[in-house]
């Protein structure tokens, strides 16, 4: 089946943005991951799709190690953090400094924004630049200005996230993550914990960044936006991948039931 | 009531405020360096020191302060190895048995005061802090602690106030704090209605003055919870334009 190919081959002068082999996760006796081989190529927008409990997000957050692996490789941006077998199971970073730089250069976006409350719009997102990055905070603001205004939430700079709506929030958790210029992007569920009605202002400044020509993986609910914005849509069911490929493909009738009674809802 | 005789002790009896402030504010600003280094031991797991936290927490709030003073008073000068090193120099002072058992006695409250705000900084604020790169000291300085702090504030505002009270028992070893005072006019006067409702007055006053400056700290640490909250949800859904 066509379909069951990886639709981004490896290319061999210029390294996946993200390439994920052998990946294998477990929460004690549930296996979450049973096997993830996975790459997205630079500029690549990637959606995962999946019912709920189908590793989707266990995915994503292995890919910045905010969860780790028990086996496989991830490697982002031609780097692979290297992973060490822990007393009493699991495994470790082996080098905690190396996955810190790793994950600055990784921008993430979660369901439920996490949004540092103690600082405002701005605060929340020159806090990284400033002190990961260690850039000059003039610099710094400067950026963050303009991203809020990029995000269309620059009259909301000086509030704490506790004043924000949920989407308004969601949209300073994007210049956040973007404050950071990572060569990667994850959303993981960006409008699950979202009001139907706010659920669009995000999709649209996801959309603007995906024309960007940015590299990202979205874990979504939203199969018409994963359809209209994604170069590959990947469907994953019970800790393996089903289906990848271009949408058109994915989304062909009748070629995966599962996938068919997902849609379906 | 014998007003004059009230006026003319309560006056007495302002001598001995500096000393109750001193003890009170060294002993909670010494007991809340201890009672953090506390509560990271005890929240990291850091062993086995851990246990020994649990140990020291375990014995200090279980036994009254008095106790505790009485012990460090008269029992750390049985030891001839106390007695004989550097520490006696502070140990036979009456004055500093009193801080130390007021400092070790807080140190007990607050690091499960704080080890609770620690415990409670929502998970995914920390999460979001470890994507950007942010781990160790550089998260907990930045994220852990500020939120923390916020989370603990009003608790630990009602630790100040005991504290400021629990100074008065530095009188029971010979201090002439406002109570080590207010005692020795007792004593000389047969008096103790009018004394210590003048003592009770000058704990309450300084009271006061502490909530107010614990509210000033929580608004000046939650700026987002002084004006009321503005209608943020009406306004977005209102420039919401269905995509």
């Amino acid at each position: 089946m066509n379909q069951m190919t990886p639709h981004a081959q490896p290319d061999p002068i210029q390294p996946s943005a993200v390439s994920v082999r052998g990946l294998r996760k477990r929460y004690g006796a549930l296996e979450v991951l049973k096997g993830i081989d996975f790459d997205a190529r630079r500029g690549e927008v990637v959606s995962i799709l999946g019912s709920s409990g189908s590793g989707k997000s266990t995915l994503l957050r292995c890919i910045n190690m905010l969860e780790i692996p028990e086996a496989g490789t991830v490697t982002v941006d031609g780097t692979e953090i290297a992973l060490i077998a822990q007393r009493g199971g699991g495994r470790q970073p082996a080098d905690a400094r190396a996955m810190d730089r790793m994950r600055a250069r990784i921008g993430m976006v979660f369901q439920d924004f996490n949004l540092w409350s103690h600082k405002t719009v701005l605060g929340n997102v020159i806090e990284a630049p400033t002190h990961v990055q260690k850039r000059p905070r003039a610099d710094c603001i400067t950026e963050a200005r303009a991203l809020l205004d990029k995000v269309g939430i620059a009259d909301k700079a000086d509030q704490y996230p506790s004043r924000l709506s949920g989407g308004q929030q969601q949209r300073a958790a994007i210049a956040r993550a973007l404050a950071m210029n990572p060569t990667v992007m994850l959303f993981d569920e960006p409008t699950s914990a979202l009001d139907p009605e706010l659920v669009g202002e995000v999709l649209r400044v996801i959309r603007a960044l995906a024309e960007e020509g940015r590299t990202m993986l979205i874990v979504t609910h939203e199969v018409n936006f994963a359809r209209d914005i994604s170069d590959t849509v990947v469907f994953m069911n019970e800790g393996v991948i089903e289906e990848s490929g271009p949408p058109e493909e994915v989304f062909a009738a009748g070629n995966n039931t599962r996938l068919a009674r997902f849609i379906e809802g | 009531m014998d007003f004059e005789f009230l006026g003319q002790t309560f006056l007495k009896l302002l001598p001995g405020i500096p000393v109750t402030l001193e003890l009170a504010t060294l002993s909670l600003l010494l007991g809340a360096c201890l009672a953090l280094a506390f509560a990271v031991i005890r929240v990291r797991r850091i062993r086995p020191l851990n246990w020994l936290v649990i140990g020291y927490v375990y014995v200090f709030r279980g036994t009254p302060l008095l106790v505790q003073m009485f012990i460090i008073y008269y029992g750390l000068a049985q030891f001839p190895e106390i007695r004989n090193s550097f520490a006696w120099t502070y140990l036979r002072e009456p004055y500093w048995c009193a801080l130390l058992a007021l400092v070790l006695n807080t140190a007990a409250y607050g690091s499960e005061i704080l080890r609770g705000a620690l415990l409670s900084v929502p998970r995914g604020q920390i999460m979001a802090a470890q994507a950007c790169g942010m781990s160790g000291f550089l998260l907990f300085r930045r994220i852990s602690f500020p939120i923390a702090l916020r989370q603990a504030l009003p608790a630990y505002g009602n630790e100040f106030i005991l504290m400021i009270k629990a100074t008065s028992l530095a009188s029971l070893v010979t201090l002439a704090d406002v109570t080590g005072i207010a005692a020795r006019i007792i004593a000389e006067t047969y008096r103790p209605v009018e004394v210590f409702v003048a003592a009770g007055t000058i704990y309450l006053a300084i009271s006061y003055g502490l909530i107010l400056l614990v509210r000033l700290a929580e608004t000046r640490l939650n700026p987002d919870q002084r004006d009321p909250a503005p209608v943020a949800r009406v306004d977005a859904a209102r420039k919401e334009v269905t995509p």
